[in-house]
């Protein structure tokens, strides 16, 4: 599903990815954890094509399509979603409208008319009663004023609403607390799909918990210094990250 | 003929003199008011206050300073400059001069008529007397100019605990009969104790013709009164207008005023709030979206000078094409204005190279005991929203028109008239060419 090849990428003449290896195939989760600072975050946002960025060398590759040069609302269509660390708070457009917009979006963009309301009425309600999310909530402006863990599971709800073949997580699980935690983590696993790969970006092993990841990499300085199962997520919250400067990893 | 406006002007007044009633109450008014735009002029840039906004152009047009004759204008012509889905009393003039077939009137309780009519009918006379021309600025030129030319515009007269059956919407419009055109409309609002209105004024020019308008409003809330004023000016690209607004606030009252800024080549909003009382509530907001080579500037006063007020300003600005943009917010409280709680916004955007805005919050606080909070931004369009909403495969230019109007959204909350509130809407998602796939 996603090949990732030495992939490098700096911001402001700043290198963070310095060769990033990465195979992520359908039906798998992967974990990518790692120090503050390690290019997680950035690893995200170049997979879903944030401008800012400048990739170097390496490629990048989607169900074998280059993504490079392919702006994020077309990695979008082509069916990449991240949910942000940081969602946007976006006051004067309603959660609603803003699906629609998005949905509408992508289907205009695989030449299909907008989806009929009845429809839409029907998916907004399947996946807000699958992430708790009730309907006064929906008519409010997007992230605005919502606390941490509502802004979480309403990417997560998006991530529902969309469907995507690779979904990217990016720390989601901060800033929640444990019953958000549960909702959120109950979400993503209803969306598990043989036919879907998931992402999660996460600086604590707690999350691992809830979702279970079939692979986990460590991320150092911009580079993957670490693979193995969800037994290594153990490992590293019990030895710590320092725990790979002594095995000379790093 | 090689005059200039001011010359013509005042060669005109002389004329204007000529044909009205000595006996005038305002006439002594007048003439003061034409010695002091004599020795002043036109502002010039050298004057901090227009350093950035150009009459210059403006005076080498031969503007026609009278009104013509009545023209005929269809109703079905300029309904949609009306806010017509509502039922509303209606105050309308036609290149300066009362429209009757267009208009909807009334003396049931209240009085919505017309200036003329207060200044030359004795019933009216002791209003005039205690109002007219009693918080318009003095000592500035354009409104002295108007002053001396005052014999039209609305005259809306709320008595003590009354309120209109419905909203008023005042209408100019000009029908480009003339190839250039000078309007100079004068209106007087006064709302007695515990009175409200609702009030909606447009100015519109029908063709590309070149007309230069130059208006002053006085209101006057007495205690407890509420004065909600909405200016739409969405007029034609040859259109320039100097809006000079005063107005005199008594306690408790609570006026708002939003200025909502679409259109014209050349816009100045002078509006300025004296409270004159306590426990005053003053709200200045608006919204601008300007291309091409427009220009605004707004020029805000509030003036707190008892205590226990409170004034909150809004102002939205997105600037693209070759626009320009100014706002200065002045906030003047006076040493016995303690617990005063003032608010100033300013937030602008810009989306291209050559747009510019200048901004210029200024305080002169007295008092030691108050909240005054100011901000003014220039900035571009939140780069991470963007990326957010391109994440989710809106593309670049529905997703920075989205964000536009989001932008401009929250001032739209606070418009009561929810058809207003929708035409505005309207009117926003065309000109950012939004994708209307959403309700508004």
């Amino acid at each position: 599903m996603l090949e990732i090849k030495d992939l490098h990428a700096s911001i402001e003449g700043k290198e963070i990815l310095k060769g990033i290896n990465l195979r992520v195939n359908a039906g798998e989760v992967h974990a990518i954890m790692g120090p503050n600072g390690s290019g997680k975050s950035t690893l995200a946002s170049v997979i879903a094509g944030k401008e800012e960025f400048e990739v170097g060398r390496g490629s990048l590759f989607l169900e074998g399509e280059d993504l490079e040069d392919m702006a994020p609302e077309e990695r979008a269509h082509n069916g990449i979603f991240l949910s942000f660390q940081y969602p946007v708070e976006i006051p004067g457009v309603s959660v609603t409208n803003f699906i629609k917009t998005a949905i509408n979006e992508s289907r205009k963009a695989r030449g299909l008319e907008d989806m009929p309301a009845n429809e839409m009425l029907r998916l907004i309600r399947e996946k807000s009663e699958l992430l708790e999310i009730d309907r006064k909530f929906l008519s409010r402006s997007l992230n605005d004023g919502f606390s941490g863990g509502e802004k979480k599971r309403n990417e997560i709800f998006q991530m529902a609403v969309m469907e995507p073949k690779l979904a990217i997580l990016d720390e989601t699980d901060s800033g929640l607390d444990i019953d958000a935690l549960r909702i959120v983590a109950h979400g993503v696993n209803k969306l598990r799909s043989k036919d879907n790969a998931i992402i999660v970006i996460t600086h604590y092993q707690r999350l691992l918990e809830h979702i279970v990841p079939d692979f986990v990499h460590v991320l150092h300085d911009g580079k993957i210094v670490k693979s193995g199962t969800k037994d290594l997520a153990h490992e590293l919250e019990e030895k710590g990250y320092d725990w790979l400067k002594q095995e000379k990893l790093v | 003929m090689n005059m200039d406006l001011k010359d013509k002007l005042l060669s005109s007044f002389l004329a204007f003199e000529n044909n009205v009633d000595v006996e005038d109450p305002v006439h002594d008014l007048r003439s003061e008011a034409m010695k002091n735009f004599e020795a002043k002029g036109f502002p010039t840039k050298k004057e901090e206050a227009w350093k950035y906004t150009s009459l210059g152009n403006l005076q080498n047009v031969d503007f026609s300073i009278f009104p013509k004759q009545e023209s005929n204008l269809e109703y079905k012509d300029v309904k949609k400059y009306f806010l017509h889905e509502i039922d509303t009393y209606k105050i309308v003039f036609v290149d300066g001069v009362y429209s009757s077939y267009l208009s909807e009137t009334t003396h049931d309780g209240v009085d919505i008529c017309l200036l003329s009519s207060a200044l030359t009918k004795p019933m009216f006379r002791q209003v005039i007397e205690v109002y007219f021309n009693k918080v318009a600025a003095q000592d500035d030129s354009l409104t002295s100019l108007n002053t001396a030319f005052s014999k039209e515009g609305a005259y809306i007269y709320i008595p003590k605990n009354k309120m209109p059956k419905k909203p008023i919407q005042i209408l100019h419009l000009s029908t480009g009969h003339e190839a250039a055109l000078m309007l100079q409309p004068r209106n007087l609002i006064v709302v007695e104790q515990n009175a409200e209105v609702q009030i909606i004024e447009r100015h519109q020019s029908l063709t590309e013709n070149e007309v230069f308008t130059n208006s002053v409003t006085e209101i006057f809330a007495a205690k407890d009164a509420i004065v909600d004023y909405y200016k739409v000016q969405n007029d034609a690209s040859s259109a320039s207008l100097v809006d000079n607004t005063y107005i005199s606030q008594q306690d408790s009252s609570v006026v708002r005023v939003h200025t909502f800024c679409f259109g014209g080549k050349l816009t100045r909003n002078n509006l300025n709030f004296y409270q004159n009382g306590e426990r005053i509530d003053s709200t200045l907001k608006g919204v601008t979206i300007l291309g091409e080579n427009q220009h605004v500037d707004h020029h805000t006063l509030v003036h707190h000078r008892q205590p226990n007020c409170e004034s909150h300003q809004d102002y939205k600005g997105i600037f693209g094409g070759r626009s320009t943009g100014v706002f200065n917010g002045k906030i003047v409280v006076d040493r016995l204005a303690q617990k005063t709680d003032a608010f100033q916004q300013n937030n602008n955007i810009i989306m291209s190279e050559k747009a510019t805005v200048n901004a210029k919050p200024q305080l002169e606080i007295f008092a030691d005991d108050v909240k005054c909070s100011h901000g003014c931004t220039i900035g571009q369009l939140d780069q991470e929203a963007l990326f957010y909403l391109r994440s989710r495969g809106i593309p670049k230019k529905e997703a920075t028109a989205l964000l536009m109007y989001a932008f401009a959204n929250n001032v739209l909350e606070s418009v009561r008239i929810p058809e207003l509130k929708a035409r505005i809407n309207k009117i926003i998602a065309n000109k950012l060419e939004v994708r209307v796939g959403f309700e508004i």
